[in-house]
């Protein structure tokens, strides 16, 4: 039984809408091969195809009457014996040599046997582009081209071969020249002229770009020795700076806060962590089931997953999936929740205990938050706000989704929080930023930053901080903790705020509990910060492939509150902020 | 937020005594605490008296959700399950379904279930009496109503609907900003 083709007329049209017969199978099609019904039919012939076979047909008959007078030849094959020659010249201009060996290379005494014979060799190329089923001549060609190379001299041969030698010589010369041209151009490192600086085209030569930051780095990192003596480290640092924003595509002034932070050895590796994405993480939510279930359930899904580190017991790590993991039924019934690493860490090192009034000042869209509720198992009270309305219904979802019933979801402006509910144990602040950290998931923050975004950060990252600090009760058994976090790796962000902080409220830096990551600043260009800040801890892509972040951990001692002229400040704080609205601010 | 008036309670009782029969009980009078109803903005949370009393020193109108939402009244003043409440009504469900794991996909996009997609189904499940439904690992996906009976089901034909959709875990992701 096979499907049977329609060819009707009245089954042409075809049939639409959502019935059973449109979702029929299709009509059969066939193979071309298989349609050709006789292959005795001669082919279609195209029109040069036709002029090709006028012109075959011409040079027959004038072959026959060369024939006619010549003795004929009973076999083919030694018909084209003597075009040997012929062959090879053509052959030769056709594999691209040059004529370098003019002066001693003479063509041989062509011997022509027939007139037509020349046309002849023509036609044959032609013929065995155009026709590959025509097989009579290219089997006369190939074995003629056998034929000579048995009957000829070696001569020919050799002085093949010594031709190509000769030309390989020429090639490793002209590299090896280019080669040491190229060493000695960037021997030195080319500062660019006025003009160059101004309109510069750095698309053309990334690569040269790339050569020239690194040399920069080399001098600088030896400047005493390998600098050029009229050139100043400042022009050097100019040049290096000017090149990598050309590189990365940064702006300038991101690019001189990146400069300032790392050491010369650290930003290429930085600047590189940030082209390339972190890998995926999921967090189980051990509520609804443990880490290795998870793990199994979704093996079975076809993901590939991995345990995450050993510093934590519920993140795991996704390689590759088959199905969309945001978006399998574990997924949807609150087994796990998608996360960077990097969240893990604040929640981490606020250590929240059963029983316990935790705030999450900026909770959106829940991942922190529902981290603590797993960690509380669902005892006390959580209270998740979000300044965001849009932005704290993903919280709703979310908590609900991974089965968290002791959260209380609020819209409130983080900076006015204490004003309605203090008393809190622990309270985590994971301030909007301007997003330095996570470059790598948004690429935007390379340009568009300015001083001016930062500033509007930072004046709102000190009024949630402070602000949480007072929605904390100190006389907590438990606790009376603090923890800051950013995505931003920019010192104006982290310990100048937390600094802020020190100066303006009781409280003290405590351990973090996080094992590893970089030191916080206790000096930074000159400015000295508190000694304690040691205890922040500091991500880089680059070293430990998670999102840039920062994370410290405050415990508040008294209810004193700062004095007088300090909150002065803070007022005028506020008004600024108020006549400049945070538009840009990049929220976590 | 308010405790829901006798009319309202009555409606909500009906609805989850579909699904989970006269083991609200269970809901109302648990050891770990006091555990209660609450309508805000039409919806009806469900969570502990402490919780209550902490979200009731927030303004009425920047608090947005508090313990578990179980879902809302309609303006014609009926009561609609939201999927939320899964993880409450889900450990005592009445009647439950079981899906094939090539027909779970079909009901998370919000496709009623029909019979070829059909596991398993409780013993004695009433033509039209609620229903939870289940993936054949016993994840709960949703609740729905059951358009046949047990003794129906095992006699009609592969492809005709034996579940009536109503909710399902995919509403997480498809209708976030509705649910609560």
């Amino acid at each position: 039984m096979g499907r049977r083709k329609k060819t009707d007329d009245k089954f042409a049209k075809p049939i639409r809408g959502p019935g059973r017969k449109s979702r029929k199978q299709g009509e059969p099609v066939f193979a071309k091969e298989l349609l050709a019904t006789d292959p005795n039919e001669k082919k279609k012939i195209s029109s040069r195809g036709k002029q090709r076979a006028k012109k075959r047909l011409v040079k027959e008959q004038t072959k026959l009457t060369n024939k006619k007078t010549t003795k004929p030849k009973p076999i083919i094959k030694r018909q084209s014996d003597g075009e040997s020659n012929d062959d090879e010249e053509e052959e030769q201009q056709g594999n691209g040599y040059t004529d370098d060996n003019q002066q001693w290379l003479t063509p041989k005494k062509k011997k022509v046997l027939f007139e037509g014979d020349e046309n002849e060799e023509e036609e044959e190329e032609v013929m065995e582009e155009d026709l590959p089923y025509n097989d009579e001549f290219n089997v006369e060609s190939s074995s003629d081209d056998d034929e000579d190379d048995l009957d000829e001299p070696k001569l020919d041969i050799e002085k093949k071969s010594k031709k190509l030698r000769e030309k390989q010589r020429q090639q490793k010369e002209s590299a090896e020249q280019e080669l040491l041209t190229n060493i000695q151009q960037h021997e030195k490192v080319q500062f660019p002229s006025g003009q160059e600086v101004t309109k510069e085209a750095p698309q053309a030569d990334l690569q040269l770009l790339m050569h020239r930051i690194r040399e920069v780095i080399n001098v600088l990192n030896d400047f005493k020795n390998k600098r050029e003596v009229n050139r100043s480290r400042k022009e050097y640092l100019d040049l290096l700076q000017q090149d990598l924003c050309n590189y990365y595509s940064y702006n300038e002034f991101l690019m001189n806060k990146l400069i300032d932070l790392f050491p010369l050895a650290e930003i290429i590796d930085f600047l590189e962590a940030n082209e390339v994405q972190r890998p995926v993480t999921i967090r189980t939510n051990t509520l609804k089931t443990r880490r290795r279930d998870l793990a199994q359930a979704l093996i079975n899904r076809g993901v590939n997953v991995d345990p995450l580190d050993k510093w934590t017991k519920v993140g795991l790590v996704i390689y590759n999936s088959q199905v969309p993991i945001g978006a399998t039924p574990e997924y949807l019934s609150g087994h796990y929740m998608l996360q960077g690493a990097s969240s893990f860490l604040p929640v981490m090192a606020l250590a929240p205990q059963p029983n316990e009034r935790i705030l999450d000042m900026c909770a959106a869209p829940g991942g922190k938050a529902s981290y603590i509720g797993a960690l509380m198992r669902n005892s006390g009270i959580l209270v998740a706000n979000d300044a965001n309305k849009d932005r704290a219904r993903a919280i709703i979802a979310n908590t609900h989704r991974l089965g968290l019933t002791n959260i209380i979801v609020t819209n409130l402006d983080g900076r006015q929080f204490s004003e309605h509910m203090g008393g809190f144990d622990r309270c985590l602040v994971d301030a909007p930023c301007s997003g330095t950290g996570v470059i790598a998931k948004d690429p935007a923050v390379k340009s568009s930053k300015d001083d001016k975004d930062i500033q509007r950060c930072f004046t709102a990252q000190r009024q949630l901080l402070l602000n949480a600090i007072d929605s904390v009760n100190e006389f907590s058994s438990t606790g009376g903790y603090i923890v800051y976090s950013t995505c931003s790796i920019l010192v104006e962000e982290n310990e100048a705020v937390i600094q802020y902080a020190l100066n303006n409220r009781p409280v003290k830096l405590v351990e973090t509990g996080l094992e590893f990551g970089v030191e916080g600043f206790t000096n930074f260009k000159g400015t000295p910060f508190h000694p304690f800040m040691k205890y922040c801890r500091r991500y880089y892509p680059h070293l430990h492939n998670l999102d840039g972040f920062f994370v410290a951990k405050l415990k508040k001692y008294s209810t004193k509150q700062g004095n007088k002229k300090e909150s002065e400040t803070i007022q005028k704080k506020k008004e600024i902020e108020e006549d400049d609205s945070p538009a840009s601010i990049n929220e976590d | 937020m308010r405790p829901l008036t006798d009319d309202e309670t009555k409606i909500l009782f009906e609805k989850l005594s579909k699904y989970i029969g006269d083991n609200i009980r269970m809901l109302l009078e648990r050891p770990d605490g006091l555990y209660t109803f609450r309508l805000h903005r039409e919806r009806v949370y469900y969570c502990s008296e402490a919780i209550i009393k902490f979200a009731s020193n927030f303004p009425r109108k920047e608090l947005l959700s508090f313990g578990t939402c179980f879902g809302r009244f309609t303006k014609t003043r009926k009561f609609r399950l939201h999927i939320t409440a899964l993880d409450f009504i889900a450990p005592y469900a009445k009647f439950k379904v079981w899906l094939k794991p090539n027909a779970e996909q079909q009901f998370l996009y919000g496709h009623n279930v029909v019979k070829s997609g059909l596991g398993r189904i409780t013993e004695n499940t009433p033509k039209y009496n609620g229903v939870i439904v289940y993936t054949m690992n016993d994840v709960p996906l949703g609740f729905g109503v059951a358009a046949k009976s047990t003794i129906e089901c095992r006699a009609t034909d592969p492809m005709s609907l034996v579940v009536f959709h109503q909710a399902d875990v995919g509403e997480f992701l498809r209708n976030e900003d509705a649910l609560t």
